[in-house]
């Protein structure tokens, strides 16, 4: 070993190109984050955000009764007219509707959600995913008219409770006011039926996702103590899933609030808030009380958050 | 006295896995019991037998005398603390260690009161308005203790309790756990892969292999009297001579056992071997030994002449020690 004239090869080999993009990323983490969440945050930040004040904007000006021209002016007339009874009443038909969809929802989902998440193996795991999110692969307004062909009187549901000899049961039902009518395909209920289903796997994923996180000894320590299986569901298995439940509701309620389409093809000719921004943008031209109108759901969905969170629903995220 | 537990040749098979196969055994009141064997032995869906969330496939398990075949968990007078501690993480402590008598319809103030006692009674007074997730494990795991202690089970089952502790945790909670079952005199039925715990701690163990019950005794008779090769194999690390070695040598005609502690150098007679290793343990050295073919090892104490490795010893023990079995499993 006198090889004093021949320096020691170095142990690191030299970089290449992009290598040496990595090198620098590697030497700026932040610069990688910046990079990944920049465009978007710009995305988020002017189109979405954008979009949304502008929206906001708009509700404080008003319109000219006479012309029907948009006043430029900051008022909050337009807000009071929400408060108009007619008015009033879709804000309180969309919510009361939202409402029994989010119930409804979380009910029907919850033992689907349960099975997936504590009995599901292999196979059977892949085959609730996929009857989850099948549903989710056609367009949604084949959904709504398939619907109104199992619910219209001359309907699939019809025809069923006719060979069962229940059309009584299903024409006492409909005389009842409100959410009954002709048939199920013009009432409240066929209008309720249409959005459980097509907002349920919003729900049950959620749920699932978050009953998946419950170890079995949680139960089996609740059963341990005494609890009965109805127990443990009240005060160990609902108290874990709830920020699951949230989750969905979220789902549920919001795109319940905002949809105009479902309302139009099943239900009755009562509005709901989704149609009344629909029309008022475009057939009425009254742009201030449509951004009023859309605005409603975001407050709802701010309180309802709210409440949530002080009721402790994500304590146990 | 009516048994605390018994099983009565009781069967847990899953398709064609036999998870416990025919297991007999009665557990006295009073009693700290032992399950020893490796993971997959039984020993935990033996226990799990005991709760109620595993039912038998054959066979029958009585608590305190009465069968528990249609018995569901909640209805069991036994509690668990479970390996994982399954505190329930949107509960404070207090909740969850009152969580049993709120169950049970109890009061806000006595079951208050009570949880506050048995919090104390695991050095954990003043913890009950925190959650679990602000706890350390050993605190966790007191908690849990806390929580099954607080139901007053006849018989308290405890999954690897201490497995996930480190090993000065372990051993404190060793001594605590055997004075406080000495204390409130409730049976224990403790589960554990470690044969130190086991041992230490229990007044009978049984030694758990494919879900059978190879050997159920005092600690003295597991460590000294094995029964079979792999109770003296499993509990601790003892020398397994086989037949072939035992005949050769003229000590008998079926497997021994000889602890590594019971085997010494000689100056002459004994028998011939040649040192393959050495290791270091501070108070004592292990010699990893080659006696006419087959590997030993022996735990020389220290203060002894160490020999060199690769050098040629004479090795004996006293005749007691070395320990015969009948059985050739």
């Amino acid at each position: 070993m006198t090889s004093a004239d021949t320096s020691p090869a170095s142990p690191v080999t030299a970089p290449d190109a992009a290598t040496r993009l990595s090198d620098i990323l590697w030497r700026r983490p932040r610069l990688l984050i910046a990079l990944l969440i920049g465009p978007p945050l710009a995305w988020l930040g002017i189109v979405y955000l954008g979009a949304l004040f502008a929206l906001l904007a708009q509700s404080f000006f008003s319109i000219d009764e006479f012309s029907g021209q948009i006043r430029y002016e900051l008022t909050l007339s337009t807000y009071a007219e929400l408060f108009r009874a007619y008015n009033l009443d879709i804000i309180l038909r969309t919510v009361a509707m939202a409402a029994s969809v989010t119930v409804a929802a979380a009910i029907v989902a919850f033992p689907i959600a349960y099975y997936a998440a504590r009995y599901a193996t292999g196979r059977w795991k892949a085959i609730f995913y996929l009857g989850i999110m099948l549903p989710l692969w056609s367009s949604y307004l084949v959904k709504v008219y398939a619907w109104k062909l199992i619910l219209a009187k001359e309907g699939i549901l019809g025809w069923l409770f006719e060979t069962l000899h229940l059309t009584w049961l299903l024409e006492a039902y409909l005389a009842i006011p409100g959410i009954g009518g002709n048939s199920l395909s013009v009432s409240w209920t066929g209008t309720f039926l249409v959005f459980l289903y097509v907002w349920l796997p919003f729900m049950i994923l959620p749920v699932q996702a978050a009953l998946e996180r419950v170890p079995p000894s949680m139960l089996e320590a609740s059963g341990d103590l005494g609890a009965r299986p109805g127990q443990t569901l009240r005060h160990v298995l609902i108290p874990l899933a709830l920020p699951g439940i949230i989750a969905g509701s979220i789902f549920t309620f919001s795109l319940t609030l905002g949809d105009y389409i479902v309302p139009q093809i099943v239900g009755t000719s009562a509005r709901m808030i989704g149609q009344a921004v629909y029309q008022y943008q475009g057939t009425a031209g009254n742009i201030p009380l449509a951004a009023a109108f859309a605005v409603v759901p975001i407050l709802i969905m701010a309180v309802y958050l709210w409440i949530a969170k002080r009721k402790g629903a994500f304590d146990a995220l | 006295m009516t048994a605390a537990v018994e099983f009565r040749r009781v069967e847990r098979h899953y398709g064609e896995v036999r998870a416990v196969d025919g297991v007999d055994l009665s557990i006295a009141q009073g009693e700290f019991f032992a399950m020893l064997g490796p993971s997959g032995s039984g020993k935990t869906t033996c226990l799990r037998l005991i709760a109620g969330f595993e039912r038998p496939t054959g066979g029958e398990v009585a608590i305190m005398g009465a069968p528990m075949g249609d018995v569901p968990p909640y209805r069991r007078p036994v509690n668990t603390v479970f390996q994982d501690y399954a505190l329930f993480p949107h509960l404070n402590v207090r909740d969850n260690v009152a969580y049993g008598l709120m169950i049970a319809g109890q009061g806000r103030a006595p079951r208050r009161r009570a949880a506050d006692e048995a919090l104390e009674m695991v050095a954990l007074p003043g913890y009950g308005a925190r959650k679990p997730s602000e706890l350390s494990g050993g605190q966790r795991q007191r908690v849990a203790l806390a929580r099954a202690l607080v139901m007053q089970p006849k018989v308290l089952l405890l999954d690897e309790p201490l497995g996930a502790l480190d090993l000065k945790l372990r051993e404190a909670m060793q001594e605590e756990l055997k004075a406080l079952q000495r204390r409130l005199g409730i049976t224990f039925v403790f589960v554990t892969h470690d044969q130190g715990e086991a041992l230490s701690m229990a007044d009978r163990v049984a030694v758990f292999n494919d879900g059978r019950i190879v050997q159920a005794g005092t600690p003295e008779d597991i460590y000294y009297r094995p029964e079979a090769p792999f109770v003296a194999d499993f509990v601790g690390s003892s020398n397994l001579l086989p037949p072939e070695v035992t005949r050769r040598l003229g000590l008998g005609d079926g497997p021994a056992a000889l602890r590594p502690e019971a085997v010494r150098l000689v100056s002459e007679g004994g028998h011939a071997a040649r040192v393959t290793g050495l290791a270091f343990l501070g108070t004592a050295t292990r010699l990893s030994l080659d006696l006419d073919g087959h590997r030993m090892t022996a735990l020389i104490p220290r203060g002894a002449d160490m020999p060199a490795e690769g050098s040629d010893v004479r090795i004996g023990w006293a005749p007691d020690d070395l320990h015969l079995m009948k059985v050739s499993a």
